[in-house]
């Protein structure tokens, strides 16, 4: 069916273990550093080097060509992207280039689960199947407002119940570095899009790791920012204490435009912070200026409990090491944090989210939107629409959750788990007094075989272990590309995943800007040739 | 996890303070009183079966107001009732996938309002619930409510019951008082509820509308009791201007808890829940059919075919029937509103809006009572704020309030009713009324007169001098024009004069009414008699 011949391009060799040092200072001069694409998309427009259309159909292209292999997109926009971007070819031959917008002419994708009144919205699932909302989303709204050009919606597990995109209810999409892996999920779709070059840059929304694992897999910068930071209006609820939009990019100053952007309080949010949103951009300056101890005085904490697991790989506790030693190199201190609590985060999410999951689709009945099967009276008409609807991951959770929220169990799981989630927090804030930053890897292993855990769903759940405490604690997560694991063609991507205090994320991807900059490796998936 | 309903599963925990204190003062009010609704009542609060067993009622009440906001509890779409279906709709009312709630400021401030005015603790610090069901005028498959700490609790209402009726004075302790959205509304084709019709039709206009939850205590014991506080809240709300209470239009929704026992008894009886009733009067008559009917089963040794259920009154055929059984309660699975924050109350706003209030009802009631007003007086101006505002506002005027009260109860809500008008849509101020009623205390009109230039008052907006000057009709207290009047009178009438002289005193009224005649009914009475006395007997 695909034509798999995968070309190795410029890639970084797997660096020896052991010897990351040595083989950095080795390849410093083959290296190329990771560049900002919607930075060089706006030099381009303003140096008039190409024009809007000329990058989005530059960008369209490359998504046909590989959206066959890849299947990252659940709708394609390209009438409409082209359009948008004719308008900013305008504002620009008007002369107003002064007014462009930060994303003016960046191509982008969507999560499918966040609303967009030009789009379908599916959030993945067979219940919203042609469904377009009246409105959109907030996050979306403000990448318009800011000139976004959007390319389509990404694919998904169905309403983000799952680790691979595999729950979708349309596709399965795969992993750019090797096209028989998943992308990770369930913000996978976006993570492959971004991956494969398919647009500059993605949102996605992440309750337990949704951003993060797939960031990992796909071996790009993912942001999962503080609960509060974007607003979740016109975001489909999983479980509304945990969801969170963030972005994904080729680089960390491409997620920090896009927070800069999406990032705010929304009066249609009640959840969303006050709090002022920096620039972000501001103090992510080019390396070379920079002294050769960028780090220095900078305390970054290794969860011990995440690298303890016995369910950690080896090629990834050995990637995040060699990254705490890069670090090192950088002039930061590295010491082992420990969070007594932190085992007990994963089974505290499974009863909340679930929870709280179990609640929020209540809406999708039949009565006002998406396909309505058919019942002899109304009750039936409800069990037959949700059980044709959902797929079996969201019937699962529905279940989990309805259960521990039931008269008798409520103390037992959802109490209970309450009560963990607020010693989760605890311990972080006492290791945030002590470090700047946390470190811990994404998940357990690289990307893995399509289908491999599918009738496992324990075994994905555990694949969430080092992502989702950061969800219970509301604070903002930063990964990025740290090492190759041994698989695929050409090794897989690890990522580093960075913690900071709540609201800190101008911290984290000064830090996360430096890392990446200066690690002398290269992250880019095998180009497809067909 | 408990189930909602919870105002019957135990003895009142919370004796409230104004059993001992208030009731104390109140109790033995006896003047006579006046009901605007009801017809019959059942003025025990016990009644002995045929096995010789005494039984009571024990009745409590979950009222649901409606709120008067311009907007919705949750979005901005219009909370007006009666327009186009689905007029007023949006994203967060349909409940659509990503809208996110976000809450109307008025809802608690209205809430605080209402909680204050029935005496409640306020939780400075509430938070807000799912309530989780399936049904297709309920959006998002769950109600956002409060549970477990709703914004106020402890409460109670004082209540005058009718005094033809009996009379005397309640005090009913309220549980608890809660915020919460209402859902939409089902039009049913075929049939008259969802089951068994061809097709239903969801309008969404109500849904989202702001609801209180005033949850009282079981201790009312008869229907008319039931009544009377149900009407004693929709008085209150409508005083504090936060609802128009009106049940026909569902903007004040009352379910009733029926159960009975032996009197003595400490424990409850099985409890029927009772809705559909529009009007206090169906209240009290669905109540006091339903207690009779659990006596009778009781008293026929059937006690255990009462059953939990849900009965619905019916107004055709006055009496309530079975609607669904409650044996299997319904699991709400209650759980925090994950997209609310917690609801935050300063001491200062409270105190603010304590101080706000206006004067309410039972204030009144008392105040209007040491003014020295018969208990009908005081129930019938105290009922409607409007009217009693317009009363204070006359005896404000100084005049005097047995007057002022006559007049308001008498020939003008007579024409208000007759006009089918409120007292606010009338020209008449109540300076204007004030005035008419000194100018018959200082004899410069008649009470007969007052009462025909009233009209012209309350639909021109005059004052009574203005229409009295207009007419010529101000009294004639000159002695001596009245003596002219009266000379003339005897002079035309020897016959007369001679007959009163010879003995037929009654003929004095003969000459009355002749000088009102000529006078067009202007003269001083009580000046005339004393002239026309003097001249006949001289
Ligand atoms: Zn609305």
């Amino acid at each position: 069916m695909i034509s798999r011949h995968l070309q190795c391009s410029a890639q970084a060799a797997i660096p020896t273990r052991t010897h990351v040092l040595e083989t950095s200072e080795q390849q410093a001069s083959t290296h190329q550093r990771p560049i900002s694409v919607i930075r060089k998309i706006r030099e381009s427009l303003i140096s008039r080097e190409r024009t809007a259309v000329e990058i989005t159909e530059g960008y369209l292209a490359k998504l046909q060509e590989r959206e066959p292999h890849i299947r990252s997109f659940l709708h394609i926009s390209a009438e409409k992207a082209l359009l948008d971007a004719e308008e900013i070819d305008k504002l620009l031959s008007e002369g107003g280039g002064g007014e462009l917008g930060l994303l003016a002419g960046v191509p982008l994708g969507v999560k499918d689960n966040l609303c967009t009144r030009d789009m379908p919205s599916t959030g993945g699932s067979q219940i919203l199947k042609g469904y377009c909302p009246p409105y959109d989303a907030t996050a979306v709204c403000k990448l318009r407002e800011a000139g976004a050009v959007l390319v389509g919606k990404t694919n998904m597990d169905e309403f983000g119940m799952g680790s691979s995109t595999e729950s979708s209810a349309y596709q399965v999409t795969s992993n750019p570095w090797d096209l028989s892996r998943v992308p990770g999920g369930s913000s996978g779709g976006s993570a492959a899009a971004v991956a494969a070059g398919q647009c500059a840059g993605a949102l996605g929304s992440d309750t337990g790791g949704s951003i993060r694992q797939p960031a990992s897999f796909c071996g790009i910068v993912g942001l999962k920012p503080s609960y509060g930071r974007v607003s979740r209006f016109g975001l489909m609820a999983y479980a509304s204490s945990l969801d969170v939009v963030g972005c994904l990019g080729a680089s960390v100053l491409d997620t920090a435009i896009l927070l800069q952007v999406i990032a705010g309080h929304d009066k249609n949010d009640s959840t969303s912070s006050l709090e002022e949103v920096p620039d972000y951009a501001a103090q992510l300056l080019p390396v070379e200026g920079l002294s050769s101890k960028p780090l220095a005085g900078v305390k970054f904490g290794l969860i011990k409990e995440t690298m303890d697991e016995e369910g950690v790989e080896e090629d990834v506790a050995s990637a995040v090491k060699a990254a705490a030693l890069h670090l090192q190199e950088l002039g930061a201190s590295v010491t082992e944090v420990s969070l007594p609590m932190f085992s007990l985060g994963l089974p505290a999410y499974y009863v909340l989210a679930p929870s709280e999951a179990s609640s929020n689709l209540a809406r999708y009945d039949g009565v006002r939107f998406g396909p309505r099967a058919h019942g002899e009276e109304v009750m039936s008409m409800f069990g037959n629409s949700r059980a044709e609807g959902f797929g079996p991951e969201v019937k699962r959770r529905i279940l989990m959750g309805t259960y521990a929220l039931s008269a008798g169990y409520y103390d037992a799981f959802y109490k209970r788990s309450q009560q963990v989630r607020t010693l989760i927090q605890r311990d972080f804030k006492a290791a945030l007094q002590d470090v700047d930053v946390l470190l811990s890897p994404v998940a357990p292993s690289a990307a893995y075989k399509i289908g491999e855990k599918l009738d496992n769903p324990l075994s994905m759940y555990l694949g969430d272990l080092m992502t989702v405490n950061v969800n219970l604690a509301g604070l903002p997560s930063l990964v990025v590309p740290c090492g190759i694991a041994e698989g695929g063609t050409c090794g897989l991507p690890v990522g580093l995943q960075m913690i900071g205090p709540t609201f800190g994320e101008e911290a984290l991807l000064r830090l996360g800007h430096i890392f990446e900059q200066t690690l002398p490796m290269n992250f880019n998936a095998p180009l497809l040739t067909s | 996890m408990q189930t909602v309903m919870m105002c019957q599963a135990l003895e009142s925990p919370n004796p409230h303070p104004c059993n001992l204190l208030t009731c104390a003062l109140y109790c033995d009010l006896s003047s006579a009183s006046h009901s605007l609704f009801l017809k019959e009542s059942q003025s025990s609060s016990s009644v002995v079966a045929d096995n010789g067993l005494e039984y009571e009622a024990v009745i409590g009440i979950e009222t649901h107001v409606q709120l008067g906001t311009a907007t919705k509890a949750f979005c901005s779409c219009p909370s007006q009732y009666g327009a186009e279906p689905n007029a007023h709709v949006c994203p967060v009312c349909m409940g659509l996938p990503g809208a996110l709630p976000v809450l109307n400021d008025k809802v608690v401030e209205y809430g605080v309002k209402l909680a204050l005015a029935l005496h409640s603790e306020i939780a400075l610090t509430s938070k807000f619930d799912r309530k989780q069901y399936f049904y297709p005028d309920l959006p998002k498959g769950y109600q956002i409510s409060q549970y477990d700490v709703p914004i106020a609790s402890k409460g109670f209402i004082d209540v005058d019951l009718p005094v033809e009726f009996g009379g005397g004075h309640r005090c009913f302790g309220i549980t608890r008082v809660h915020m919460e959205e209402d859902a939409g509304k089902l039009v049913h084709a075929g049939g008259e509820r969802l089951s068994g019709s061809s097709s239903s039709q969801v309008d969404l206009n109500r849904a989202g509308v702001p609801l209180l939850e005033v949850v009282s205590e079981p201790e009312m014991r008869t229907g008319l009791e039931a009544a009377e506080y149900a009407a004693e809240l929709q008085r209150l709300v409508r005083y504090l201007g936060i609802s128009n209470g009106n049940m026909q239009e569902g903007s004040m929704r009352c379910d009733v808890n029926v159960s009975v026992r032996p009197k003595g008894r400490p424990q409850f009886g099985t409890k029927v829940e009772i809705k559909n009733m529009n009007s206090f009067s169906a209240m009290q008559r669905a109540i006091d059919f339903e207690i009779d009917r659990q006596v009778t089963l009781e008293n026929e040794g059937l006690g255990h075919q009462i059953k939990q259920e849900t009965r619905l009154w019916e107004e055709g055929s006055q009496r309530t029937i079975s609607m669904r059984s409650k044996e299997g309660l319904a699991d709400y699975r209650y759980f925090p509103e994950p997209d609310l924050p917690e609801v935050t109350l300063t001491q200062d706003y409270v105190d603010a809006t304590q101080a706000m209030l206006p004067e309410l009802p039972n204030a009144k009631r008392r105040r209007y009572e040491s003014l020295g007003l018969s208990m009908q007086d005081v129930l019938v101006l105290a009922n409607d704020s409007d009217v009693a505002a317009f009363f204070d506002e006359v005896i404000g005027k100084g005049t005097d309030v047995k007057q002022a009260a006559n007049w308001i109860m008498g020939d003008l809500s007579a024409w208000l009713k007759n006009e089918k008008l409120a007292i606010t849509e009338t020209k008449l101020t109540p300076a204007a009324l004030a005035e008419l009623i000194d100018l018959i205390k200082d004899g410069t009109i008649s009470g007969k007169i007052g009462k025909e230039i009233l009209p012209e008052l309350l639909q021109n907006g005059v004052s009574a001098r203005e229409a009295i000057e207009a007419k010529g009709l101000s009294q004639i207290s000159d002695a001596a024009v009245i003596e002219s009047m009266v000379d003339a009178i005897i002079a035309e009438n020897p016959k007369q004069v001679a007959a009163y002289r010879g003995g037929k005193t009654k003929l004095q009224g003969f000459f009355v009414g002749q000088v009102m005649k000529v006078s067009g009914g202007r003269v001083n009475p009580a000046l005339l008699n004393k002239i026309l006395l003097s001249k006949l007997n001289c």
